[in-house]
């Protein structure tokens, strides 16, 4: 196998293994508080960790598009809280989730740095990243449902001779 | 000479205790919860979040709480405390094409792509009071069907095809847009700045601003090409990852307003647009905010200037609802030295015009 | 081997407690621009990435953020760990044009642009004008600045090297600016000094 075939199929799995973080980061960013912190207790685990940053509360400035897809503006903030952690091991996690809730920051942040290793990866996805992921798109799509069921189905009345 | 009056510390405090006092009402009556704001006044906190131009659920019901449901006092409570945040940065722009939609319905198409979908909406009630809601209802579940589609086309996006339509403006000449939140205004403003004041605008305002163009007050002939309103997902890029931090999701609500336009010097016969995109669901506020858009891009597009809602200065300076009743109410504070002094003026004007002498005319002059 | 389990450097050597520590080399900001010249010592816990020294990034630390953009020479900006330090730690976006900086980093004074480079503000806003920290070796040697204006009694000397070059000549022009102008925040090890737009120097003689 060539050095090149090689360094390609290394980068795909690196990006593989990103899509898989920002996706989960996106789970854990969007989850109720208050579910994920009972989904983390059932896990019983208690790393040791130390703050790199924070966690702290700021803001965003939203952008939009003029037109939906032109120049883009500012149209207001939202409240955002982040952290990052260090594990006794030396990973690292980040967290960043709208709103004010510190802890549940703190706690994305040291999901994301327990998951660097691969064993605990597949529990934390399938016991806690898994299930709020099935509620966010259980919520999705019965909202959709209730969208569609709005829906205006026009019917045409015919009129005269022609 | 200037003398410094001191006094009123305790009737203040004082004040300020009645204030707590009536705000919480007859106390056998439960206390209202922010979670009650939230659930079920949430029109009430998605105004607050776009002219307070925070999004924060319930930071905006404790405002709503905590001043008696005075919106404007609420709006100026949430700008208050966003002083108070550092910023992390700016989000990537929304892409309002892949919005979670909960609503959407265009004027200018019957059967676009999608649908109409009317959602959680007060059109086709008919504005009469419910007593049934008075006594504590509980609504029945929604009706559900299959949905279609996930991604919804824009209908400025099939419009746009034949021509017809102006496209957006190029995104490459501006990157990174003002911001009217870190740096003073200057007029003329270019568009995203105006955008930016007309989001955070106050709505009643921009309602009477939108509603004298289709007065006649400027020439104007809109249609709603479409409101799309429902969740969009946040991201912030930041130095610490390779790829930009999803955040979560707001909800916002986006109007295209389209113009018949005759064409002018400066651009050809064709339909010309209207931009608004608010905080959550506000519809209202979103189609007056594309109508002002629309009315203050007059010179861009070569336009007479004949009307209060062509003229940028006049509508952005005064949009902003914080600063009208910053300045409003201020005349409530003490003006009592001032006013001795017109007192007087007034007195010598009398007396001269009297004597018939106007020393005091030329020197007021 | 999992490489993301080690932590990149730029993740390290912030501030060990912000507020704290933010605001004890503030005060220390503050007096040396209210006090023209004279030399106050710093301390905190700040270990950036080489090149860039630690008074500069406690400097950086305390004052930038997401609203204030950074101009790095380029000795600075040539080490990727230092641009990303500098947006961890303070959130801070990075310009290529000194024209435009809130402000300017210099690690290597011998190659530093002229003072009328850099965003020098407008009569109406001289507050956009672009604050310059100088990565300096001394403050206890070099040229003898002999300073005089506001926050100076009489008189004070102040030494430092190296010196921009054709300094003197470069601040006068400075000043004559003002409002307008770029002020100057020395970083030396364990130490700073400041030179205010409005402060006057003179090569001492002899």
């Amino acid at each position: 196998m060539s050095m090149v075939d090689d360094a390609l199929r290394t980068d795909s799995a690196a990006i593989a293994s990103e899509m898989a973080r920002r996706d989960r980061m996106a789970v854990l960013a969007r989850a109720d508080g208050k579910q994920l912190r009972a989904l983390w207790t059932g896990l019983s685990l208690d790393p040791a960790f130390e703050m790199i940053r924070g966690p702290e509360t700021g803001l965003a400035t939203v952008r939009g598009r003029i037109s939906g897809d032109g120049a883009p503006f500012n149209f207001g903030d939202v409240t955002v809280t982040r952290a990052s952690v260090r594990l006794a091991d030396g990973s690292v996690g980040h967290a960043y989730r709208l709103g004010r809730d510190q802890g549940a920051a703190r706690l994305c942040a040291v999901i994301d740095a327990i998951v660097h290793d691969d064993r605990i990866a597949e529990r934390i996805d399938r016991t806690l990243v898994q299930p709020l992921r099935q509620a966010q798109q259980d919520r999705d799509a019965r909202r959709m449902a209730e969208t569609a069921a709005t829906k205006v189905d026009f019917f045409t009345l015919v009129r005269g001779e022609d | 000479m200037y003398v410094a009056v001191k006094g009123g510390e305790t009737a203040i405090d004082n004040a300020h205790r009645l204030l707590a006092d009536r705000r919480r009402g007859n106390r056998d009556v439960a206390e209202l919860g922010l979670d009650h704001i939230m659930e079920q006044l949430s029109q009430a906190v998605d105004r607050v979040m776009s002219e307070g131009a925070l999004y924060d659920r319930e930071l905006a019901a404790l405002a709503i709480k905590q001043a008696r449901g005075d919106m404007i006092e609420a709006i100026f409570l949430a700008r208050a405390y966003r002083t108070t945040l550092p910023r992390f940065g700016y989000t990537n722009p929304v892409d309002t094409a892949a919005m979670q939609v909960e609503r959407r319905i265009s004027a200018c198409f019957k059967d676009l792509p999608g649908g109409q979908l009317l959602g959680p909406t007060f059109d086709y009630t008919h504005r009469l009071l419910d007593p049934g809601l008075a006594e504590g209802a509980t609504p029945e579940t929604p009706e559900t069907r299959a949905p279609e589609q996930a991604r919804m086309m824009r209908v400025s996006d099939f419009l746009g095809q034949e021509g017809l339509l102006e496209p957006a403006p190029d995104g490459s000449a501006k990157p990174v847009p003002d911001d009217i939140a870190r740096t003073p205004m200057t007029y003329p403003l270019d568009r995203d700045a105006r955008l930016q004041a007309l989001a955070r605008g106050d709505e009643g305002f921009l309602l009477s601003m939108a509603y004298s163009t289709q007065r006649g007050y400027a020439r104007s002939h809109p249609f709603a090409g479409e409101i799309r309103i429902g969740e969009v997902e946040l991201e912030l890029e930041v130095p610490e990852l390779d790829f930009a931090a999803p955040l979560g999701r707001i909800q916002v609500t986006e109007c295209q307003m389209v113009n018949q336009f005759q064409g002018s010097a400066k651009a050809p016969p064709q339909f010309t647009r209207g931009y608004g995109l608010v905080f959550g669901q506000a519809e209202r506020k979103a189609m007056a905010m594309s109508l002002v858009d629309r009315s203050l891009r007059a010179t861009e597009l070569g336009e007479d200037l004949v009307a209060p809602a062509q003229d940028e200065e006049f509508v952005i300076a005064h949009a902003d609802n914080v600063q009208a009743t910053g300045f409003v109410e201020h005349l409530k504070l003490p003006h009592y030295v001032d006013f001795q002094s017109e007192l007087d003026l007034v007195r010598r004007l009398r007396a001269e015009a009297a004597a018939g002498t106007g020393e005091a005319r030329e020197a007021a002059e | 081997m999992q490489p993301s389990l080690r932590p990149e450097s730029f993740l390290e050597g912030g501030f060990a407690d912000p507020v704290l520590g933010g605001q004890a080399v503030f005060r220390c900001i503050m007096q040396a621009m209210a006090e023209p010249g004279t030399v106050q010592p710093i301390s905190h816990d700040l270990q950036p990435p080489e090149p860039m020294t630690a008074t500069m990034a406690a400097i950086a630390a305390t004052l930038c953020d997401a609203d204030t953009s950074i101009w790095l020479d380029a000795t600075l900006a040539a080490n990727a760990q230092v641009v990303k330090w500098l947006g961890f730690h303070t959130g801070a976006p990075v310009t290529p044009r000194a024209d435009q900086a809130t402000f300017a980093l210099v690690g290597d004074i011998g190659a530093m642009p002229a003072l009328a480079d850099f965003a020098q503000g407008t009569d109406s806003y001289p507050d956009r004008s672009s604050t310059l920290v100088l990565a300096v070796e001394h403050l206890d040697r070099g040229m003898a600045l002999d300073l005089s204006g506001p926050g100076i009694r009489d008189s004070r000397t102040l030494r430092f090297a190296p010196v921009p070059s054709d300094f003197i000549a470069q601040w006068a022009a400075n000043g004559a600016r003002f409002p307008r102008g770029v002020d100057l925040i020395l970083a030396a090890p364990g130490a700073v000094a400041c030179l205010p737009r409005s402060t006057r120097v003179r090569q001492e003689e002899g």
